[in-house]
């Protein structure tokens, strides 16, 4: 039987990768799979915590998370398609028009 | 043996990981992101999460990756990351902010390592799962349809040619 805080060291190190290719790269679709890399691993410590507290509160929240997901994608690659429509560019450094 | 297994996919699992964030092909990237979510399956499987594993294979494994592999291929994205970098010295940043990261969760995992356990392990059946979504979690859970719904005409509209 494997301790849950390994599982749990195990999410925070996946998180961590997450968080650096979010900023390290330049394509927009690699950032968002990096975001889906972060939820994943979210989704994991929240398994693990619901295992070693003895509920199954967190499987519901996973389950959540994973819909919301899903939401956020199909609403996220949409505006990337649509923004790739209108600049035939695909760079995260040129979409600076709402910065102030 | 458990150990063996949880470090054989814990292993499996950062390795596509660095794979997706370091790989300059959009499509390899993508690739490795369902290695990384199929290894997260096996480790809720050994959670004792039965049902989350099949959901995550079926909803992340599958239809979400479909949907990015789609959307890679139709916008043939990678000519953008092959040109030197402007802002070269700010992304490397990155790497030790994510570090920096890294050993501030890495503290507070460590300080709570052992940590009281709970009385009872739950199942984490496909049955167990249900009955609490249908009964503590009933509204949120009809709120779900609703946001799915809405994503869904969202994505529509947006995709929508403009005549």
């Amino acid at each position: 039987m494997v301790p849950e805080s390994y599982y749990v060291a195990l999410s925070a190190v996946l998180f961590s990768i997450g968080v650096v290719g979010v900023v390290i790269r330049r394509n927009p679709l690699v950032i968002f799979m990096s975001i889906e890399l972060m939820l994943n691993a979210a989704n994991l410590a929240l398994v693990a915590f619901g295992q070693r507290l003895g509920n199954l509160d967190g499987q519901a929240v996973v389950f959540f998370v994973m819909a919301v997901a899903a939401a956020e994608v199909a609403v996220g690659l949409a505006i990337i398609v649509s923004i790739f429509r209108v600049r035939r560019r695909l760079s995260v450094d040129d979409l600076s028009i709402m910065r102030w | 043996m458990a150990h063996v297994a949880f470090f054989a996919i814990g292993a499996i699992a950062v390795a596509s990981a660095l794979g997706l964030i370091l790989r300059p092909n959009a499509i390899h990237g993508a690739l490795f992101l369902v290695v990384n979510l199929g290894s997260v399956a096996a480790l809720y499987l050994m959670l004792g999460a039965e049902f989350l594993a099949a959901a995550q294979v079926i909803v992340y494994a599958g239809a979400i990756m479909v949907l990015f592999v789609f959307a890679i291929m139709v916008l043939i994205p990678g000519k953008e990351e092959t040109g030197p970098d402007p802002r070269r010295g700010a992304r490397l940043v990155a790497v030790p902010v994510g570090a920096l990261l890294l050993l501030l969760l890495a503290f507070v995992i460590v300080g709570r390592w052992n940590a009281p356990r709970g009385a009872v392990v739950p199942s984490g059946s496909a049955a167990a799962v249900g009955r609490l979504l249908f009964t503590s979690y009933l509204f949120p859970f009809e709120l779900t349809s609703v946001l799915l719904l809405a994503a869904m005409v969202g994505v529509l509209l947006l995709a929508r040619r403009r005549a």
